[in-house]
């Protein structure tokens, strides 16, 4: 186990580097960021001092290795728009989007879980029609649009809901659904396959046999075994839903990372932007590795292979 | 050699076009998407105004629908009196072309690299799955937007930065296909043959990974044309006054709530493409392969 740990953290430090140097480039696929910082009336004198400053003028790789190496520190350099520190501005907003992010996949796993058992139990029922039907509905439904019907729905017509902003609990149940309905589908689809297999083997002709009752047979003994790929897929759909918070925090206004993004990308705040990329990855990367060392102790086989 | 024998119904290809007929959802997907694909093509016969002229007196007229409707504008006009009807019609070129141009560049890349990984395994394959991992953990959205604003949003821009990014499920399903045909005899065999390398990649394993190549193709066709509407609807996409259905949605919000067929009207739109483009990705798989459903 300890040596199956050590390899697969070994690999996700390697995708964090690759994915700080890509993060990094992106900087220098724009031209020159000196030209863009100083504006378009800056004068050559006034280029050339934003370049030593910031310290453009020195080769590429030193520059990579020194921004790695504060970046480690926690230091992702200063914000071009908000004048403060990137990795401040990143975890005062990191809470929003971190609770909107729990709030959806708890969401999807409420929603989906049942769904995926009740359709495994009846294949073809109207239960698994209708699970069939929500998620392939699911994926074709623009996000941003979704969630301005909610709006106008819940905010407008029925005025239950405020309509942007991030003040009380009201605020995030509108970005929760809309973020949470898009991780459901394939969270029903692997219970839905996980409970239909589980079901058909032997320890739980047996278990029926010996005449425990249904509830017993279907959440102790084969919900149990099926749910544990579903939690490794749950951790991934909750990295992507950092992806996915920039769209629904930008329509609602809610202050997290994913509003940062929106406002930094829209206003060539390159550090800040570097250094979301650089955290949502990073985010990502721990995710899947605990994702992995849990699914590991939970079965030995992935452990050896 | 006159009397062969009745051989037809045995065929895989006989049963293929009844289980096409059968299946309902594939049905529906591609009338749909012929539908919309006839629409871009002939758009200039179909729409009944220049989807760019501007008459700023017959701003925001409501559908026909609407009691202040007229049969002069079906769909309306928008914030600037462009015929609404004209602007969805012009607005499937771009959703379209940048579905199926991202799905090209994205699928020689993934297909690339997922039959290199597959086909020759080790050291290849190490790299490969690396970068899949690479790829998997860096957010689509934010390096797209983050590209686009730097680069600048141009139709160009948004299909190459699409194509560079979904590439991840081609290169892991042709990975796993390519893995499976490699053990296959016929393999064994052409290589015991001295056959070369490219050849057998060409005639041997290409052909037998294509069916689903072309059912991640499709689905990944639908993904970019989601995305793009995303990027134009944040204002990093595809810019005006360019008829984009994501860009129609944004520049509609604003006036919701007093003209919500603005928004209904495209959202609705690119929900039935994306739906179909996915039931036809879905119905070929099953078709392909009824053998794997569920």
């Amino acid at each position: 186990m300890i040596a199956y740990a050590f390899k697969r953290s070994i690999l996700a430090i390697l995708v964090a580097l690759t994915v700080s140097m890509i993060s990094f480039s992106l900087l220098y696929i724009s031209s020159d960021p000196a030209i863009a910082m100083a504006g378009e009336t800056a004068s050559d004198a006034d280029i050339e001092a934003i370049r030593q400053l910031y310290g453009f003028d020195r080769p590429i790789v030193v520059q990579y290795l020194d921004w790695l190496k504060k970046a480690i520190s926690g230091d992702l350099g200063k914000s071009y728009y908000f004048r403060t520190d990137v990795s401040h501005l990143i975890a005062e907003r990191l809470p929003t989007t971190m609770t909107l992010g729990l709030c959806a996949i708890i969401f999807a796993i409420g929603l989906a879980v049942p769904l995926g058992v009740a359709s495994a139990i009846r294949p073809n029922s109207i239960i698994d029609r209708v699970a069939l039907f929500l998620s392939v509905m699911g994926q074709a439904l623009p996000s941003f649009w979704f969630a301005l019907i909610l709006i106008v729905l819940f905010s407008v017509n029925l005025r239950w809901l405020p309509v942007s902003g991030s003040d009380t609990w009201l605020h995030f149940v509108m970005p929760t659904i809309v973020l949470g309905y898009y991780a459901a589908p394939a969270i029903m689809r692997l219970t839905r396959t996980g409970m239909l297999e589980v079901l058909s083997t032997d320890y739980i002709r047996t278990a029926r046999a010996k005449g425990l009752r249904p509830p017993v047979v279907l959440f102790k003994h084969a919900l149990r075994n099926a749910i544990i790929p579903v939690v490794s897929l749950a951790a991934v759909q909750f990295g992507f839903m950092l992806g996915g918070s920039i769209v629904v925090e930008t329509i609602f206004a809610l202050h997290g990372a994913g509003f940062l993004a929106w406002e930094s990308i829209t206003r060539n705040d390159l550090p800040t932007v570097q250094g979301l990329i650089l955290a949502f990855s990073l985010f990502y990367i721990i995710l899947t590795l605990i994702a992995d060392l849990i699914n590991a102790w939970l079965d030995p086989r992935i452990r050896i292979s | 050699m006159t009397n062969l024998p009745q051989t037809t119904s045995t065929l895989p290809v006989s049963g293929l076009k009844s289980r096409v007929l059968r299946h309902k959802g594939m049905m529906i997907g591609s009338t749909i998407v012929v539908f919309v694909v006839l629409l871009a093509l002939l758009a200039p016969l179909i729409a009944p105004h220049d989807p760019y002229q501007q008459d700023l007196l017959n701003r925001l007229k409501p559908p026909v629908w609407d009691p202040r409707g007229s049969w002069e504008h079906i769909f309306g006009t928008d914030h600037l009196g462009r015929d609404y009807l004209s602007r969805l019609i012009y607005g499937s070129r771009i959703s379209l072309l940048i579905g199926i141009g991202a799905a090209l560049i994205s699928g020689v890349i993934g297909t690339f690299l997922g039959v290199m990984a597959g086909y020759f395994g080790g050291r290849v394959d190490m790299v490969v799955t690396f970068l899949i991992t690479v790829r998997l953990s860096m957010p689509v959205v934010l390096v797209a937007l983050a590209v686009v604003a730097i680069v600048g949003g141009s139709l160009q821009v948004v299909i190459g930065v699409l194509g560079l990014l979904l590439w991840d499920r081609f290169a892991v399903v042709m990975r796993s296909s390519t893995l499976q045909i490699r053990s296959m005899d016929y393999v064994t065999a052409a290589r015991a043959v001295g056959c070369s390398t490219t050849r057998i990649l060409m005639t041997e394993v290409m052909p037998n990974v294509v069916n689903n190549l072309i059912v991640i193709a499709t689905l990944e066709i639908a993904h970019a044309i989601i995305l793009e509407a995303a990027l134009s609807f944040l204002g990093l996409g595809v810019q005006p006054p360019l008829p984009s259905w994501g860009l129609m949605v944004s520049e509609g919000k604003d006036m919701m709530l007093f003209e919500p067929w603005l928004i209904t009207i495209p959202g609705v739109a690119l929900f039935a493409l994306v739906l179909s483009v996915n039931l036809l990705g879905d119905g070929m798989r099953d078709v392909t392969a009824p053998e794997n459903r569920n």
